[in-house]
């Protein structure tokens, strides 16, 4: 163990009665690729900002190199080469690859001028050492989330960087730059820089690391070569319990399948999707996944009534409908949870209640005034029937866990009368154990109250383990469906890694 | 029992800000009443404030309702101004001073006219705003320089006077006793305080403001509510150039400039959050009669108009640091 | 780099078509004169100009210049009265100081409290005129009073062309302090680090602070700057039209947030340049100087101002909602 980088020893932090870290060590070792796995909020991000001196903490000891380090402020750590790439990357969209690449440099060294042959020989050397080819007097804002990335990768190491934190670095990747990204960081292992990745995507811990850590509720539960594991184990170390998922079955009711719940035919757009044809029935969950630029997304969208200019033929209950606005697709019955429930999903400094009542604000008011016993009755019942963890609805969301949070965005669609359910990515970011409790809830809604579901995930598993059918969409077009009970997530993964 | 503490005292803190007001309010009316008890505590003294604060209290809820959609009216003032030209402008075209009732069915056209002008402006500035989707402040900074632009054109520089007896009773008559203009304030405040906290318009402008792009996905129609919400504060600031134009019977297309920063500071003041979802009509009312406290009370004591400019200018940077410093230790 | 370039060749593209109809229409347009006098009122314009790009570029608003150069010439002015000194150098760098002074009380305001940059120049400026006009006085110093050597510092004179009929006129030397003052900015923009801050920061402040930038020292910067432009504008105004009124530039901000807008900035920061900006500043200053030559009632000037705010704010939203697309 002496030869580590840097040893976090015993490190305690408390926040205003919170013991956020207790008795937590970590040890990297050059050219170690480490993974630190947790839940949201089990004190993941509060590891990464001690080691890169954000934060002080209470107890222990932090060693580098072998030598104790009083007092490390962000100066410090960043001269001693731990470099950290947040999740926004922090680049400057307005700026170009070449000056988002030389700025640290210049201000490290306290330049006041600025030389631009010099920014751009800098840039230069820096994208060819990471052998990515990037135009560097491109604007930033041009480039797409995995090119951001690189050039923030890029930049973290032009600083004589030993130790690279990579906070969720794949989340907003496709599978295939998921395969860059992950040979990039093979290669900077071999130049001998360790790399902490933090995660809570188990296949990927799996497939990169070295070591893993795992932390809950701000201890260390867990650590050992990444051999030594396996997913259930990990999920069990992670959330305290075993989460057991036997997989979604539906059957056809004696009669007969009957008419759809939602019947696509034909259904096209230029440019996104063509020629696309299912049928959900009452009770159906289907799942859909492909790449990101396959044309899921804008599938779901244009279902949400928010891509109008499409062909083809919708019906809901047999009926045709005609969904080009977002007010039709919600009178047709259709719901669609976003993907990103902070930006997309929440009005977050308002109340559970006026959250849960967003979109039924407009039926429950005649003349335009408020009927405010329906409005507290109802909340009250969706509160009670989700099981949302608060005990007023004047609450504001913004104080509720992940997990609760998307249960007032599935509330809201409830009252709605919804009977198509499209859900894209339901629990991208929702920690484990949350994670499970929403799956069980999107299960009971399609089979107790018969509403059709659309699940679109990367995360192919969710989608085996929750969806009776599963789609593949590639380039647009519907490629693949699987019985979801005689396919196992490896095959669907495979498939999808063809698609490249 | 775990979460019951925080919303406690969320609540408490809500109403807290109703409460700094209310306080900051009498503590304004007992400094200047101490500064000049013979003069301050006059009734000719608070009946003048009635007739003086509602033009300003109305364009100060007109700035709340651009604001609570993360938006910002600069265009009221011209606004207010144009209406009251063109129904000038009317009066003199139609007016015969000789007529007994003292013209009560044109200057109700009149109203009519100056409420449709705001209505057109602030249905321009709707337009520029969720259709070409022009940034707010730029927006209403060109339409207002328009606006004022034809007042002058209009008027060529002076004041229009000579309006009708009804006109002159909007801006200086009295309803039981009560100053007319504080009469409609109360009215207008009401009114719009029951559509921002009780009608689904007023609560899709609140949740719009917290986070337009979640409004898309909840299905609300957000050009729609913030069009219309712009359209609101047109005819929001036309009614206060009525009232302002029966006050002074007059109107010019260079009156009330100085209320441009007023309505901004009253409504800064009142709680509302210039980046949208919060602030209430209660918050705006108190705000201005404090704000009216306090340049009375300068005004009693021989303060200059331009020092009063200046003490407005600075109580909005002292609100601003008090509202940071209290957010910081919260 | 390339879109930079390519939204102000389109700006003086218009502004080549504009010119040349102006011309058609009236032909006096071409004439020397003319010129001299388009040229001399871009000066104080295109000065103040410089300012509120700067703020601009760090995605904030100032309202408060006008009162700050009024504030700055006023009290220099009113100062040399008092003490009866005269000079051209001495009031010039008192003006300036003025405008960093209260500049800082902006950056202080916005720095210190993060309030909404708007809001905070509002405040400012209404207290540095209340004061002016409150404290200081109204009258107007004159022509009879107005100190003569910055009169004949102000006449100076680059090209001057006196024709066989005994008329004159000039092309003012004043050009050369504003060319000189846009050069030097556009180097601090382009080549030092405070000038890559500002645009850090108009393009993320969080990143900017991350990445290590000083903010306190860029913000302190950016209100500073234009402060002291402002002052030097303010002074340099008086000095050119030989009196000074503390009510002088009233409604001046929106003429100059309108240039700036047309020259291409964004008002949400980050974008923006200072030959861009004075394309806008020679546009907007040529609308209306062509009002009057087309003998279009003054009072219409406000009307045309405001619609070229309009359209240019139009414009701009359309060309930013294709960058997105």
């Amino acid at each position: 163990m002496s030869h580590a980088f840097i040893e976090l020893c015993h490190i305690e932090k408390h926040f205003a009665g919170v013991h956020a870290l207790n008795d937590v060590s970590l040890s990297i070792r050059p050219g170690e690729i480490h993974c630190l796995a947790g839940e949201n909020g089990s004190g993941k991000s509060t590891v990464i900002k001690v080691i890169s001196g954000v934060y002080r903490p209470d107890g222990g000891e932090i060693r580098i190199d072998g030598e104790t380090v009083h007092n490390l402020t962000p100066i410090a750590s960043i001269d001693r080469g731990i470099q950290v790439i947040y999740q926004d990357f922090s680049l400057f969209g307005n700026l170009t690859v070449a000056e988002n690449l030389a700025l640290n440099t210049e201000l490290r060294e306290k330049r006041r001028l600025v030389n631009w042959r010099r920014i751009h020989a800098l840039a230069r050397r820096a994208l060819d050492e990471l052998g990515v080819d990037i135009d560097p007097s491109a604007e930033v804002d041009t480039l797409p989330t995995a090119g951001r990335q690189l050039v923030a990768i890029a930049r973290a190491l032009m600083s004589d960087a030993r130790l690279l934190i990579m906070d969720e670095p794949t989340t907003a990747l496709t599978r295939k730059e998921v395969e860059t990204l992950f040979g990039i960081v093979r290669d900077i292992q071999r130049r001998g820089i360790a790399v902490l990745f933090v995660s809570h995507k188990m296949r990927e811990m799996l497939e990169i690391s070295e070591r893993i850590t795992v932390i809950r509720n701000g201890r260390k539960v867990a650590e050992g070569p990444t051999a030594d594991f396996n997913e259930g184990l990990i999920i069990r170390h992670m959330t305290g319990h075993d989460i057991s998922a036997d997989g979604y079955r539906w059957e056809p009711p004696e009669e007969g399948a009957g008419t759809p719940r939602l019947e696509l035919a034909g259904l096209s757009k230029e440019g996104a999707f063509s020629d696309l044809t299912m049928a959900i029935h009452p009770g159906e969950i289907v799942g859909l996944s492909g790449l990101l630029g396959s044309g899921r997304t804008e599938v779901a969208l244009s279902l949400f009534g928010m891509e109008p200019g499409y062909s083809g033929d919708i019906r809901i209950d047999g009926t045709p409908v005609r969904l080009d606005s977002v007010q039709q697709a919600i009178a047709a019955g259709i719901a669609y949870v976003p993907e990103d429930r902070l930006t997309e999903g929440l009005f977050l400094g308002q109340s559970i209640n006026r959250n849960i009542l967003a979109t039924t604000y407009d039926s429950i008011a005649r003349h335009l005034v408020i009927d405010r016993d329906r409005a507290s009755s109802l909340t009250a019942e969706m509160i009670r029937s989700l099981s949302i963890a608060t005990p007023t609805g004047e609450k504001l969301v913004g104080e509720l866990s992940g997990g609760n949070q998307q249960r007032v965005v599935i509330a809201r669609w409830l009252l709605t009368n919804a009977r198509v359910l499209i859900l894209n990515g339901p629990t991208v970011g929702v920690d484990v154990g949350s994670k499970a409790q929403i799956h069980r809830i999107i299960r009971d809604l399609a089979r107790d109250q018969g509403l059709a579901v659309l699940m679109i995930s990367d995360d192919v598993l969710e989608l085996v383990e929750n969806c009776n059918r599963i789609l593949l969409m590639h380039r647009g077009r519907l490629v693949a469906e699987y019985d979801a009970a005689r396919i196992n997530e490896e095959d669907i993964s495979e498939t999808l890694k063809s698609f490249k | 029992m775990k979460y019951s503490l925080p919303d406690f005292r969320r609540l408490m803190s809500r109403d807290n800000n109703i409460v700094q007001l209310i306080v900051m309010t009498i503590a304004i009316f007992l400094i200047m009443a101490a500064l000049n008890p013979d003069k301050f505590l006059r009734y000719y003294n608070f009946e003048s404030i009635t007739y003086l604060f509602p033009e300003l209290g109305v364009l100060s809820i007109a700035m709340l309702v651009a604001m609570l959609t993360g938006g910002i009216d600069l265009s009221v003032i011209g606004i207010a101004n144009l209406s009251g030209i063109l129904a000038g402008l009317f009066f003199h075209a139609v007016y015969q001073s000789a007529d007994p009732s003292g013209g009560v069915g044109v200057v109700a056209l009149g109203v009519l006219l100056a409420l449709s002008v705001g209505a057109a402006a602030g249905a321009l500035n709707g337009f520029l705003i969720t259709r070409l989707r022009v940034t707010p402040i730029l927006a209403t900074l060109g339409t207002g320089q328009v606006f004022t632009g034809l007042a002058l054109v209009l008027t060529g520089g002076p004041a229009i006077v000579g309006f009708p007896p009804a006109w002159d009773f909007i801006g200086n008559g009295k309803i039981l006793g009560l100053a007319t203009p504080f009469v409609l304030f109360v009215i207008i405040a009401c009114a719009m305080s029951f559509i921002l906290s009780r009608t689904t318009f007023g609560l899709n402008l609140l949740l719009i403001g917290t986070n337009p792009k979640a409004a898309v996905f909840a299905g609300l129609r957000k050009g729609r509510m913030v069009f219309f919400s712009y359209l609101t504060t047109g005819l929001l600031a036309s009614t206060a150039g009525i009232i302002l134009s029966g006050r002074t019977n007059a109107a010019k297309s260079d009156y009330g400039t100085s209320y441009l920063l007023q309505a901004i500071l009253i409504a800064v003041l009142g709680g509302t959050n210039p980046a949208g979802g919060k602030g209430t009509v209660a918050g705006i009312s108190i705000a201005v009669v404090a704000l009216m406290f306090l340049s009375s009370g300068f005004q009693i004591l021989r303060f200059s108009n331009h020092l009063i400019d200046f003490i407005w200018g600075a109580f909005l940077l002292l609100v601003i640091a008090i509202n940071a410093f209290r957010n910081r230790v919260r | 780099m390339g879109l930079f370039r390519r939204s102000e060749t389109i700006i003086a593209a218009i502004l080549l078509v504009a010119m040349i109809i102006i011309g058609l229409i009236n032909p006096a347009f071409w004439q020397l004169d003319n010129m001299f006098s388009l040229l001399r009122s871009n000066v104080v314009i295109g000065i103040m100009a410089l300012g509120v790009l700067l703020v601009m570029l760090s995605g904030g608003f100032d309202v408060s210049f006008p009162a700050f150069a009024v504030a700055a010439m006023y009290l220099t002015v009113k100062g040399m009265l008092a003490i009866g000194y005269s000079g051209v150098l001495l009031p010039f760098l008192c003006a300036v100081a003025i405008g960093v002074l209260c500049g800082c009380l902006n950056a202080f305001f916005v720095y210190k409290f993060r309030m909404i940059p708007l809001i905070v120049t509002l405040g400012t400026g209404s207290m540095v005129r209340g004061f002016l006009l409150g404290v200081v006085g109204t009258s107007i110093v004159n022509i009879n009073r107005f100190p003569p050597e910055l009169i004949e510092f102000a006449k100076t004179e680059l090209v001057s062309v006196t024709r066989p009929d005994g008329s004159h006129s000039g092309l003012t030397a004043m050009l050369l302090l504003y060319l000189g003052l846009a050069l030097a900015v556009h180097l601090v923009l382009r080549y030092t680090m405070i000038g890559r801050s500002i645009y850090a920061l108009g393009g993320g402040a969080e990143a900017a602070n991350r990445v290590g930038f000083n903010l306190r020292k860029t913000i302190f910067f950016i209100y500073c700057t234009a402060g002291a432009l402002a002052g030097f504008a303010g002074m340099l105004h008086c000095s050119m039209i030989w009196l000074a009124n503390p009510r002088d530039f009233v409604g001046m901000d929106l003429v100059v947030i309108a240039a700036v807008v047309l020259g291409g900035a964004s008002i949400f920061g980050g974008r923006g340049s200072v030959l861009g900006t004075m394309l806008g500043v020679f546009m907007l200053v040529m609308v209306q100087n062509s009002l009057i030559i087309m003998k279009v009632d003054t009072t219409w000037q406000l009307v045309v101002v405001g619609i070229i705010i309009v359209i240019a704010t139009v414009a701009t939203a359309w060309r930013d909602r294709r960058r997105q697309a």
